[in-house]
């Protein structure tokens, strides 16, 4: 599957990368949420495959991952994208208001590549022969 | 330092002895780095030394400790998933029929750990149930170690993070610190129990529905036996059985059968009855 790791930091992006490509999925990055809608954008009106799943950091320059998921949200050609936040925000509440955006699933930073996993595999998403 | 196979033989013996888990040659590592933290705590240097006083001052509570720390496996949220799908599809509807009398419906959680199987439990009957039905829930563990983490229901970032939907977090679950407690509502739903699956249960079910995962595979065929025998004694006729994916009562307990339910299998009595009583349908 095609995703997309939206992190301001090249590190995490690599993590995430690293995690998601072990399991097959095709990997395009963004640093930042303004950056990811340009890609998706472009994808839409080219007609080309617009990413399955998309790993989203909250706290990013010009378009955090909030404002990110509810753009999303907002296009309904882009109604099958799963998006899973990813971020150190840990409060109760913040994750209330991104699950209410429409983000489908929520991991809190640190984590470890298990984590990742499972809630993939929650989601339905983990190829077949793959276990969480 | 590494054990010396008598100082494994002691400790292999120690837990067999009191939790029928058999530990053969060559887990000496895990040994060793299950006991160093123990180790550290009673202020002894090396696992060995810590085994050598054990050994040569038998002291209940740390023979206790040391099988506690050897018998504390790992687990999480919604652990494999495919049982907790099918008890919502396959297994709860056949429940709701069978106990329309009563509505109240029993499930016992073995060798539980820290909670987090229980908890599962708990969370997924609660959407699941009818209006106007009750549940019960009751989890055991060898370790009081860990009945007192289950009970306190506190888990870390990390443990929450691993297949806890975040639905589920936000409705069940208030922040402490950097830590998650289980609400008040989930943890009254839940009793914890100690229980050495090895040894007899006392005064335990009858229940409706067992889970009772990823234990039987660290016993001997004959201790697996035993420990299915009494885990029937403990079921309804009509009840189910939930085993982890590598485990099986196939040659070992002729009493149960295996049922395929989506991608994997629960176990009954076979000689519970195939259908529910007519006069309960409809009820629900």
């Amino acid at each position: 599957m095609l995703t997309m790791v939206i992190d301001d930091s090249r590190a995490m992006r690599l993590i995430l990368k690293r995690i998601v490509a072990q399991l097959g999925f095709e990997v395009v990055e963004a640093s930042n949420g303004k950056e990811a809608m340009d890609y998706l954008t472009s994808t839409l009106e080219g007609g080309t495959e617009a990413p399955g799943l998309a790993l989203v950091d909250w706290n990013m320059p010009e378009m955090n991952g909030l404002e990110f998921v509810t753009a999303v949200r907002a296009e309904p050609r882009l109604r099958s994208m799963t998006l899973m936040m990813v971020t150190t925000e840990s409060e109760q509440s913040q994750i209330v208001r991104a699950l209410a955006a429409g983000a489908h699933e929520y991991v809190i930073k640190p984590f470890t590549p298990d984590a990742i996993i499972d809630k993939l595999a929650l989601l339905g998403l983990l190829p077949n022969g793959v276990a969480a | 330092m590494t054990l010396t196979a008598q100082e494994f033989a002691f400790i292999s013996g120690l837990v067999r002895r009191d939790a029928a888990i058999v530990l053969e040659t060559g887990k000496e590592y895990l040994v060793e780095a299950r006991l160093l933290p123990l180790a550290r705590q009673l202020g002894v240097a090396t696992v060995s030394e810590f085994v050598n006083r054990a050994q040569h001052r038998p002291e209940p509570e740390t023979h206790r400790r040391i099988v506690d720390a050897l018998t504390t496996n790992e687990t999480s949220f919604f652990r494999d998933g495919e049982p907790f799908s099918q008890l919502v599809s396959t297994v709860l509807p056949d429940m709701l029929t069978r106990r329309a009398a009563n509505r109240n419906i029993k499930i016992w959680s073995a060798a539980c750990s820290s909670g987090q199987e229980p908890y599962t439990l708990a969370m997924v009957l609660q959407d699941a149930m009818p209006p106007g039905w009750s549940f019960d829930i009751v989890g055991t563990d060898i370790s009081q170690e860990m009945l007192g983490r289950a009970e306190a229901g506190q888990y870390s970032q990390l443990e929450i993070n691993r297949g806890l939907p975040a639905t589920l977090l936000v409705r069940h679950f208030e922040r402490n610190g950097a830590n998650w407690r289980v609400s008040p509502a989930l943890r009254k739903s839940v009793t914890f129990k100690r229980l050495n699956l090895a040894a007899p249960f006392p005064s335990l079910g009858p229940f409706d529905i067992v889970f009772i995962r990823n234990v039987l595979i660290y016993f001997d065929v004959q201790t697996k036996r035993s420990v299915l025998q009494r885990v029937a004694s403990t079921l309804r006729p009509d009840g189910w059985l939930f085993l982890g994916s590598a485990e099986t009562t196939i040659g070992i307990d002729d009493r149960f059968e295996r049922v395929v339910t989506g991608r994997t299998s629960a176990y009954r009595l076979r000689s519970a009855p195939k259908t529910a009583p007519v006069s309960a349908l409809g009820k629900g």
